[in-house]
């Protein structure tokens, strides 16, 4: 047992804490919200560090699982929080440069890292309604978040959010519920052991259904993602940048250990059709979406659509290296996600408007900018020697090892359309010379703006660089957390002990103890 | 709001109202109660005080902002379970939130007052509460 | 007793869907609060239907005895009521914001954050329209 793996939950909640008790003083905030995020950098190092000895579990109070609620912390969790950790310090940064006076005086700060511990949550809770309160915390914080500042155009955009976020909420706590119903346990380990054992397997795949839709939802896939590029575009930058870069992942995130741990009995329908189809249509549709708007802003949303469809493609092909790529993607996305959307916001500053025609002559204003937005925008088309790159190989060769010809085509088609974006955005904001004629470029902000908008980008760009020229330690990060998704017995005996069959009560029909794995439909 | 009834009425059951919600928050120690239902009880009390003489009033009969309240609730809930840091095993071996307890006995060795870091969780969970809907029924009733 | 509720249910989310159909906010909210409570209520028969006492273990002793109620249903209940009360209280707050800003509650004609694109050979070609529609 390690206190780290509540860390993830309870650093950014101590800093949520102490910024709300520091109400009236921006300055003590600011402080507070950098240093929280920094703590959680720290912790993050030392949790993966430590998972590489096993799967970490905490036992909240010392009340063992199933009963009690069970914080579990596993390669994927530990590699989710680092990637969360590492955004949480880019963003808090970002955020002394960008985040008017007005809004930081209406909770920027204490909401910012409640949202934190929202998502730190939904990555170590071993427990599917716990999640379901995770995810629940992250989007009251998320709710917030986007409508602070008020402009008309937040409103519109935060009420749609707002529609379809609680139809999704709805859907995943019915889904929850039903499964419960199905083997009288929450705890996403012994359901791992019961869901085999449930004498209608086919109830068993309507809930998975169900799963996909709620977690699909929150994901943002293909007939579920409208919300998304109705709302992104809409709050300050450094709320944009964070919504970007992890809430959708934590919806793909849900899925990967949902659908590697518990459902894993019809993997046929449920990953092969299902999922696979939703990948597809992700796919090609956030990249088109991207080709047809003149905004930045929304183009980067709907990229943000398109690329969630590379990670379903892989957790739909469901092999070691797929899921690996997953893996690889999801860390790859983060990055460049938070930091394309942060280079965003300073474009915007300097050219005073984020559609293409009133945009332009960043390379001779900024020259250092626009080298250093370069690593995100060619990254995120997959040129060669960037993390985009790699990702995108692992999936296609994933995909062509699994004869899925067409998922593979799919993935081909949307990285060339991702390429022609990059290239029209390289064209507009940076080649095109600005209409309104030379820019004052950065020197333009003052010393410290300056930095704070800048070094993130700088750091996030560095990272995507390391990835890409020395991808080894991070594929191999991503293989063994995938070999853990792929075989979770060692999860499961981490949350449940040794494993020791018990007399269960499983869809109202009694069953005899059986060994685990020999139960099931007869 | 300017009702006569109301305003008298607020008056005699605001004092009634938060000492019931004290008691609720004392009771949720080993019977039904406890810190989220005691907290609404108090919020409500409030409530009833910023609708008949307004916010305002309701802002400096509270000892301190909600927000602050809230922030306060919530470091105290957090360090209730960090009480867990010391343990029999030594540091850091028990969870977090494993509760302790400070138990006195009677001299002929029977158990006597408990008390133990569950209720500063509970405390904790009752100011949130306060805080957290006293603070959105202020932001509503400045919006509306 | 557990066909009477499935029915309920059944009865609730039909009436929540038509709510969401709507163009109206409003509606949209209501038919959410009804959805939330449809699923409140499978969340409860979910957990099993029983005749038993409350699960309070009674003063001197320390377990519970005979048949008792399921707790856990109840306690999954209270946190969704919670959850989904804040949720509505403030996107309640948000349509009345949106009314207030924007002076509607039509879905369809919230379009300040989405406004239709055009290219110009589109208004090109709306412009060569009108001004066929007024030659004419």
């Amino acid at each position: 047992m390690s206190w780290l793996v509540a860390a993830p939950i309870l650093v950014p909640l101590s800093t949520a804490a102490l910024c709300a008790l520091a109400w009236r003083s921006i300055p003590a905030q600011r402080g507070i919200s950098l240093a929280g995020a920094v703590a959680l950098l720290l912790c993050a190092i030392g949790l993966l560090a430590q998972v590489a000895g096993g799967v970490q579990v905490m036992q909240m109070g010392g009340w063992k699982a199933p009963f009690g609620i069970t914080l579990v912390a596993d390669t994927l969790t530990a590699i989710m929080v680092l990637v969360t950790a590492i955004m949480a310090v880019a963003v808090a940064a970002y955020s002394l440069g960008d985040i008017d006076p007005v809004r930081e005086r209406n909770g920027f700060h204490p909401v910012f890292h409640a949202l934190l511990v929202g998502v730190g949550g939904a990555f170590v809770t071993g427990d599917l309604f716990n999640m379901y309160v995770w995810f629940e915390a992250m989007l009251i914080s998320s709710f917030v978040l986007l409508a602070l500042g008020g402009t008309k155009e937040q409103l519109d955009g935060a009420i749609k959010y707002a529609a379809l976020n609680l139809i999704a909420t709805a859907a995943l706590l019915l889904a929850v519920v039903l499964l419960y119903g199905l083997t009288g346990t929450l705890n996403m380990a012994e359901l791992a052991r019961l869901v085999p054992q449930v004498q209608n397997q086919g109830t068993v795949t309507t809930v998975a259904v169900l799963f996909i839709i709620a977690f699909g939802m929150k994901a943002a896939v293909f007939p579920l993602f409208f919300w998304l590029p109705a709302s992104y575009h809409t709050p300050a930058v450094a709320v944009q940048a964070i919504f970007a870069g992890l809430l959708t992942k934590v919806g793909v995130y849900a899925l990967l250990r949902t659908f590697t741990l518990i459902f894993v009995g019809d993997t046929g329908w449920t990953h092969g059709g299902i999922l696979l189809w939703i990948a597809g249509f992700t796919l090609v549709a956030g990249a088109l979406g991207s080709l047809a708007t003149k905004d930045l802003r929304k183009a980067l949303s709907w990229q943000v659509v398109a690329h969630i469809g590379y990670m379903v493609m892989g957790l739909a092909l469901y092999t070691p290296l797929a899921i690996a790529g997953v893996v690889f993607y999801l860390v790859h996305d983060i990055v460049v996600k938070t930091n394309l959307f942060l280079g965003a916001g300073v474009a915007r500053r300097l050219s005073g408007s984020s559609r293409y025609e009133g945009m332009g002559g960043l390379f001779r204003s900024a020259p250092i900018l626009a080298l250093v937005m370069f690593v995100p925008l060619g990254s995120l088309a997959g040129f060669p020697p960037l993390s985009g790159f790699w990702s995108k190989l692992v999936l296609v060769q994933a995909g062509l090892a699994a004869q899925s010809w067409w998922i593979v085509a799919a993935a081909l088609v949307t990285a060339l359309l991702t390429m022609m974006l990059a290239g029209r955005i390289w064209a507009e904001v940076v080649w095109k010379a600005h209409p309104a004629g030379d820019l004052a470029g950065l020197g333009g902000f003052s010393p410290g703006r300056r930095v704070a908008l800048v070094a993130p980008l700088v750091a996030l760009s560095l990272v995507t660089v390391t990835i890409g020229v020395w991808p080894e330690p991070v594929m191999d990060l991503a293989g063994r957390a995938a070999l853990g998704l792929l075989d979770p017995a060692p999860y499961i005996e981490a949350v449940l002990g040794a494993p020791a069959p018990q007399p269960t009560m499983v869809g109202e029909l009694p069953v005899t103890p059986a060994a685990p794995g020999q139960g099931g439909a007869p | 709001m300017h009702s006569l009834i109301l305003r008298t009425g607020t008056r005699l059951l605001l004092a009634l109202m938060v000492l019931f919600s004290l008691f609720i928050l004392w009771r949720g120690h080993n019977e039904p109660g406890g810190g989220f239902i005691g907290g609404l009880i108090a919020a409500v009390a409030y409530s009833l005080v910023a609708l008949s003489f307004g916010v305002a009033e309701m802002r400096r009969m509270l000892p301190a902002d909600p927000k602050t309240i809230l922030g306060a609730g919530l470091a105290l809930a957090i360090v209730s379970g960090l009480f867990a840091v010391v343990g029999q095993g030594g540091l850091l071996a028990d969870p977090y939130m494993a509760s302790r307890w400070y138990i006195s006995y009677t001299e002929t060795g029977e158990k006597g007052f408990a008390i133990g870091t569950p209720v500063l969780f509970d405390i904790g969970v009752y100011l949130v509460v306060i805080g957290g809907i006293l603070a959105m029924v202020r932001g509503l009733m400045e919006e509306l | 007793m557990e066909v009477v509720l499935a029915f309920t249910i059944g009865g609730l989310v039909t009436g929540a869907v038509y709510m969401l159909l709507s163009r109206n906010l409003l509606r949209l909210l209501f038919g959410v609060i009804i959805l939330s409570n449809a699923v409140n209520l499978s969340i409860f028969l979910a957990g099993g239907l029983d005749y038993g006492v409350p699960p309070l273990i009674q003063g001197a002793d320390k377990v519970l005895e005979g048949t008792y109620a399921n707790p856990l249903p109840q306690a999954l209940i209270l946190t969704a009521i919670v959850i989904g009360f804040s949720l509505l209280a403030f996107a309640l707050v948000l349509v009345y914001r949106g009314w207030q800003d924007m002076g509607t509650i039509d879905g369809d004609a919230l379009r300040v954050a989405e406004p239709v694109e055009t290219t110009p050979a589109l208004e090109a070609a709306a412009r060569a329209r009108k001004h066929g529609r007024e030659t004419a």
